[in-house]
């Protein structure tokens, strides 16, 4: 591998019927990245279920209660390497009732890939898929026509696909959306090109996500660096030092920059940007860097060095679109911990403006309930501000989790609209 | 002029570090899980990173089983040394003596699933409320599904149907007293980033991993080295071969491979060529389809 080869993360929804174990096993067997006891395994299980041949689909099966029903149910992460980039994918279920496992795989995608069945056209799920990777600002969507074989390759069949969605689509905020028509099962345009589809000239599936340009899905103006944690040798060789230990989350920190602390609104300039290997002039996301400042502030986890001529809005009343996680339902007026970055406050929803019905993408003014895996626009009042951009310009300051303080579990996320 | 993207390893470093100081920020008393492998020797590595200039605010905490190859041991004692922190030993066969466990009995005996009881007590009686691991999603099927941060139960149980989300990178560590976390910050690295990590930061490890002479017996198709533990059947026999190691465990359950790959540069090489997982040569997971997932059910690593 070369040494500026990049990672990319990417998410599949979809249940078995889509062909999305099929396509995912034809991705790691055609570009060699499944092991031959691997391989043995399959093999073995799919004889005892008596299926023909090698079932590729088992390859994505994880725990026993999954094998024992033949789904997905919970995100399971895969890798594959190619010469020219790593990819992790978020295999997530593609059912209703797991939209919560589609939007937690979604949070960290570069691209989404969405399954059509080319019989079928634009379905209720594949709206719901799109809407998700669009809700979770997936930079690229990859929409794969799959199962051209069952439609004799017809450019035709492929086309009014390519219109539905399109038709629908509008009304997402989706920057890059591709089509290819493939066949998973046979591996037509996943690695390798199709010999069935002249009249396709694109790329197939694979070569598409080895080049597809993703340096720029990265904020890279807003400076922003959450705090979390204080580094304070205290040693003879580092007496006085304190550094500021985080992860850049989007723009570009230089030595000289003059920055403003959140929120206490302290100014300085930074003295040095340090890492184990080196001290460095610049410091971009997602780099993990420690940075110390000119002069002695009081700063502490859940603090944020911004730029000081670009500064989030801090703000204690935000309106999110929020993903409920949990069983239990949200408690009217509970109070919840809000995470934020690295800083942590107490919430309380105001507010349910409406729900969205997932399979029409219709709005709800009137259902206040929110219950595991409802989508709503609620307003939340935190106790004190956060240092807040929208979602749709940075990903990582844009948004939240809901924590249950009487459980400690993951009740909610939320983008900040 | 500068390019503003980070290369996958860069990215895959950075991601390792951000967990670790989210570990060291939401938590009272993390420890790193160290067992001499490269795995742990790479978390331990990472942490070093994470914390510079000051050394690593925790202690790694070791599992002996008593069933060593000598050279982890040794390997152990040096990066202790080297980062001036602190070792906590968890002895299985102290449990074996306080009758905490019973020894399995056999030619294919290992100390393996003991020590989950061992594990669980060092947690308890240190009081340890984050166990950090260098546990990785590609290893294994029920791996595949862990979390960055990966809560246990006060029986110090996995529930994999019933695991927090997490979404971006931001993790939840809340917990009960008598409950704790388990987090692996290189969930995301393959068993090739690991080699190649290793290669370019020039990281030490154990001569084990480079290929050399050993007394080795032909078992269940692999290398099982010679050791004091070793009970021969009839047909066995003893034989020198040159073999390397791709994972550490107990000597009595890690079987080795035929290599010639005695530089990092070589074993970059021989993995990326390789066919068959690296926990094929382990007969742990040999014993069922889901024996890893019921060990972590009851609290393995």
């Amino acid at each position: 591998m070369l040494d500026n080869n990049q990672l990319l993360r990417f998410t599949t929804a979809g249940s078995v019927d889509d062909g999305k174990s099929t396509l995912i096993g034809r991705l790691l067997y055609d570009s060699k990245s499944i092991f031959e006891d691997q391989l043995q395994a399959i093999e073995n299980t799919s004889k005892k279920k008596g299926h023909k041949g090698v079932d590729l689909a088992l390859f994505t099966d994880g725990l026993r209660d999954e094998r024992d029903q033949g789904i997905t149910i919970d995100v399971a992460y895969r890798y594959f390497t190619t010469p020219k980039r790593k990819f992790i994918i978020a295999d997530t279920p593609g059912h209703i009732q797991y939209t919560r496992n589609m939007v937690t795989g979604a949070s960290t995608a570069n691209a989404a890939i969405i399954l059509v069945d080319a019989r079928h056209g634009v379905i209720e799920q594949t709206k719901r898929h799109s809407f998700i990777a669009s809700l979770l600002q997936i930079p690229h969507i990859i929409v794969c026509v799959n199962k051209m074989d069952l439609v004799d390759y017809s450019e035709e069949a492929y086309n009014t696909v390519i219109n539905q969605f399109e038709e629908f689509s509008s009304k997402l905020l989706v920057k890059d959306i591709r089509f290819i028509p493939i066949s998973a099962l046979n591996g037509d345009n996943v690695v390798n090109r199709s010999q069935n589809m002249d009249w396709y000239q694109g790329a197939p599936l694979l070569h598409t996500l080895e080049t597809m340009h993703i340096s720029s899905d990265i904020n890279k103006v807003d400076a922003r660096f959450p705090v979390q944690t204080v580094l304070r040798p205290q040693n003879e060789t580092h007496r006085d030092y304190r550094g500021y230990a985080g992860r850049v989350s989007s723009g570009i920190f230089r030595v000289g920059d003059e920055v403003t602390i959140m929120p206490s609104g302290f100014t300085s300039k930074i003295k040095t940007i340090d890492t184990l290997n080196e001290s460095l002039k610049e410091a971009y996301a997602p780099m993990s860097v420690s940075i110390t400042l000119e002069d002695d502030i009081d700063i502490s986890r859940g603090d944020m060095i911004v730029r000081s001529n670009n500064k989030p809005e801090p703000l204690q009343d935000i309106e999110v679109m929020l993903c409920w996680l949990h069983n239990d339902p949200a408690k009217p007026r509970a109070k919840y911990s809000i995470r934020h970055t690295s800083n942590e406050q107490k919430a309380m929803i105001k507010d349910i403006v409406y729900k969205i019905n997932i399979e029409t993408l219709d709005r709800n003014t009137e259902d206040k309930d929110l219950k595991m895996n409802d989508i709503s626009k609620v307003k939340i009042r935190t106790t004190k501000p956060l240092m807040i951009d929208s979602y749709r310009e940075n990903r990582t300051t844009g948004s939240i989790i809901l924590i249950d303080d009487t459980t400690n579990e993951t009740v909610a996320a939320g983008m900040v609209v | 002029m500068s390019k503003y993207y980070l290369n996958y390893l860069d990215e895959l470093e950075s991601e390792a570090i951000f967990v670790l100081r989210e570990v060291w920020a939401q938590f009272d008393n993390p420890v790193i899980l160290f067992s001499g492998g490269k795995d742990s020797i790479l978390v331990t590595h990472l942490a070093k990173k994470a914390f510079y200039p000051a050394k690593i605010p925790f202690p790694l905490m070791h599992v002996d089983t008593g069933h060593n190859f000598p050279e982890t041991i040794k390997f152990r004692d040096d990066i202790i040394k080297d980062l001036g922190v602190e070792l906590i030993v968890g002895s299985v066969q102290e449990s074996i003596d306080e009758g905490r466990v019973a020894e399995e009995k056999g030619k294919n005996a290992t100390r393996n699933a003991l020590q989950i009881t061992t594990l669980l007590d060092a947690i308890e009686s240190n009081k340890i409320d984050c166990a950090i691991g260098g546990g990785r999603r590609d290893e294994e099927k029920a791996r595949a599904k862990e979390r960055f941060f990966s809560h246990r139960d006060d029986f110090g149980q996995w529930d994999p149907k019933n695991q927090r989300p997490e979404l971006w990178n931001i993790f939840n560590g809340k917990h009960f007293e008598g409950e704790h976390f388990r987090a692996f910050p290189i969930s995301n690295w393959t068993e090739m980033d690991v080699w190649n990590y290793i290669k370019r930061e020039n990281i030490a490890i154990p001569s084990l991993y480079f290929a050399h002479e050993r007394e080795v017996v032909w078992r269940q198709d692999s290398w099982i080295p010679n050791s004091e533990f070793l009970i021969l059947e009839d047909h066995e026999e003893i034989i020198t071969k040159k073999v390397r190691f791709r994972t550490l465990g107990d000597i009595t359950i890690t079987g080795g491979i035929e290599s010639e790959a005695d530089t990092l540069e070589k074993i970059a090489d021989e993995v990326s060529g390789m066919r068959q997982t690296e926990r094929g040569n382990r007969s742990d997971d040999k014993r069922s389809e889901s024996a890893m997932e019921d060990r972590k059910r009851q609290g393995y690593f």
